[in-house]
């Protein structure tokens, strides 16, 4: 195929020769480009016999002839014309020239700024309104053994929990091993090696096992959760259970959030032990210290409170991060893209509120020396 | 008589020790509409698949203009999945894209054009499919059940494709759109001289449009135009065809031998 415009003594002259299928149009596109930029009053379009032209590249030169048509231009073809002309002709005269929606000049910045603080405060609403709903759902739920559905817990907290303890042990144990290294490498000038058991019993215990759970948790099941429920909205599942009677807070929403509420606390304790194990192990070795005069440090070090100011926050920050992921689910809608990022809003959420509300529990638990 | 666009030989295929297709052979001539009819869990979706080249069978081959795409590597393959243009069930239209967007996608992907040339073009599938030029800016989600089956079409004849297959097209549309979406797959196989692989289960669909059917029953594949089919003994064949909405379809035949 050979698609050139060029000048010759007549005047311009378009040569279209050989087929021209779909593959072919960015060799066609940029020569009729270029005689449009040439604005003539005439051409002369030289096609050759009964060449085969697809119908996109044919639209594309009909709609070409018709616009210099449209110009007044004088227009003299030679050879045959596309066999879809016919038919072109038809299509194009089907109904009246549509333009197409021109994009509208973009909202200026105090109306962006209004708009996204709607959508937050719709947002904030739509929280509300789901923990409302939830609270009623759960009060009646709770007067029925059938309607507690506990079977679909159990399944949550298998998948939430058990299933998590393999990544959420060596988490612990990685970083519990890093705060001893680190620990013991600033301790040592002072001659307080020794504390570096303190460091990391109390570190692991209060703080580190049940944060670091709770966030891979977030990661792992908040989204899970989000994108589990956002499937099913847009596949009209939860439509489904509606129209059915039944209520999708009792089936969907409360197993799941009940189950994570169950699991964290039983994940925490396995990351507990992790990361005194990981901790310890370091330690040992670090300082050279035998196992007794280890335990009998860490004995000390810790106290009941210790154990229980870090576990009393995991089923805590399971009902956040299991309300956060529901919560977004729920409000997914029409296409893959929302889902996409309603997932990630769950995520993200769920590990701030977490996060968030260690630094409140650290605060609180300052206040009455717990 | 010109060699057949589709060619498949002795498809087996299976899913553990459940046999779906054993032995099924049959041609699809250029130009024709070619219907695939079959009861639920018959293999019609994967007997399409195997045409596709989604799936390999588990032996036999399918050749494709004269190519053996069930021997190719996969990217020579890919070449081979840009001459032929496929729907879905459900439109399968990607909803984070507008409509325009979607009629764009194949051309976007496989040549380098500008933004006019595109707009043109997305105008001529939507004009070719009858679908209005401001439904171009909307999403998937804010079209009508008839409207997807539409645009899944233009979409699919994005790239000029010489061959067509289409899964259920007229599944879930109102009498209206379906006899419509009938009159416009003739209406293209006519003007533009495409090949058509339709699965269905419309019977009205099937008498309006297809030159021959295909019955995927027992695990095999007979083939015959719709008269014959209709006069087949095979039983599942005369419930299906003669059973409470069989009407059409006879009654079609009867105007065929009767007129």
């Amino acid at each position: 195929m050979d698609f050139r415009a060029e000048y010759d003594p007549t005047g311009l002259r378009l040569e279209l020769s050989g087929s021209c299928r779909m593959a072919d149009l960015p060799a066609l596109e940029p020569v009729l480009a270029q005689v449009r930029a040439e604005a003539p009053d005439a051409l002369a379009v030289s096609l050759g016999k009964a060449q085969e032209f697809d119908i996109g590249p044919a639209w594309l030169l009909h709609g070409f002839l018709a616009d210099l048509h449209g110009r007044g231009a004088t227009v003299t073809i030679t050879g045959e014309l596309p066999e879809h002309f016919p038919y072109l002709d038809e299509l194009r005269g089907r109904e009246p020239e549509q333009a197409a929606p021109s994009a509208a000049a973009g909202p200026g910045w105090l109306v962006s700024l209004g708009q996204a603080i709607v959508e937050r405060g719709k947002s904030w609403y739509g929280a509300l309104v789901f923990g409302g709903q939830l609270l009623a759902t759960t009060s009646a739920a709770v007067r029925s053994r059938k309607r507690l559905r506990i079977p679909s817990i159990v399944r949550h907290a298998y998948e939430t929990g058990v299933q998590a303890i393999p990544i959420v042990s060596v988490i612990a144990f990685l970083i519990s091993v890093i705060s001893a290294y680190i620990g013991q490498q600033q301790l040592r000038p002072f001659g307080a090696e020794i504390f570096t058991v303190d460091l990391v019993a109390i570190g692991v215990l209060r703080e580190l096992a049940v944060l670091l759970t709770a966030i891979m948790v977030a990661g792992r099941t908040g989204s899970a959760y989000a994108a589990e429920i956002g499937v099913m909205k847009l596949n009209e599942e939860v439509d489904a259970l509606e129209s059915m009677g039944l209520d999708p807070y009792e089936v969907l929403v409360l197993p799941r959030v009940i189950g994570l509420v169950i699991a964290m606390p039983l994940l925490t304790i396995v990351a507990d032990f992790m990361g005194l194990a990981g901790g310890g192990i370091l330690t040992r070795y670090l300082l050279d210290l035998p196992w007794p005069q280890f335990f009998t440090r860490l004995e000390a070090a810790i106290a009941p409170t210790t154990f229980w100011a870090g576990l009393i926050k995991a089923p805590v920050f399971g009902a956040l991060i299991g309300l956060t992921g529901t919560l977004r689910g729920l409000q997914v809608r029409e296409s893959s893209r929302e889902l996409g990022r309603l997932t990630t809003v769950a995520v993200v959420q769920s590990i701030f509120l977490v996060i968030f509300a260690d630094a409140l529990f650290a605060m609180f638990y300052l206040q009455i020396n717990f | 008589m010109p060699a057949p666009v589709i060619s498949a030989r002795d498809i087996v295929n299976r899913f553990g020790s459940q046999v779906v297709h054993d032995g099924v052979s049959f041609d699809v001539q250029r130009g024709e509409i070619f219907g695939v009819v079959g009861g639920s869990g018959s293999g019609k979706s994967v007997l399409l698949r195997t045409l596709l080249g989604l799936r390999r069978p588990d032996s036999g081959t399918v050749e494709v203009e004269g190519r053996v795409i069930t021997a190719m590597a996969e990217t020579e393959l890919r070449e081979i999945k840009r001459r032929y243009g496929v729907t879905f069930q459900h439109g399968a239209l990607f909803t984070s894209l507008t409509l325009a967007e979607n009629v764009a996608l194949p051309v976007v992907e496989a040549m380098d054009l500008d933004e006019d040339a595109l707009a043109r073009l997305v105008e001529l599938r939507l004009r070719m499919v009858g679908l209005p030029l401001d439904a171009a800016a909307k999403y998937p989600a804010q079209l009508s059940g008839g409207m997807v089956k539409r645009a899944a079409l233009a979409r699919a004849l994005a790239l000029d494709p010489a061959l067509l297959f289409l899964d259920e097209p007229t599944a879930g549309l109102d009498p209206i759109a379906a006899a419509a979406f009938d009159e416009l797959v003739l209406y293209l196989r006519n003007t533009l001289h495409l090949t058509v692989v339709m699965v269905t289960h419309d019977l009205d669909t099937l008498a309006r449009t297809c030159d021959r059917v295909a019955v995927l029953v027992d695990r095999k594949v007979i083939v015959d135009t719709l008269p014959g089919i209709v006069d087949n003994e095979h039983p599942w064949i005369r419930e299906y065809f003669h059973g409470a909405r069989g009407r059409t379809v006879t009654a079609a035949r009867k105007d065929v031998h009767g007129a």
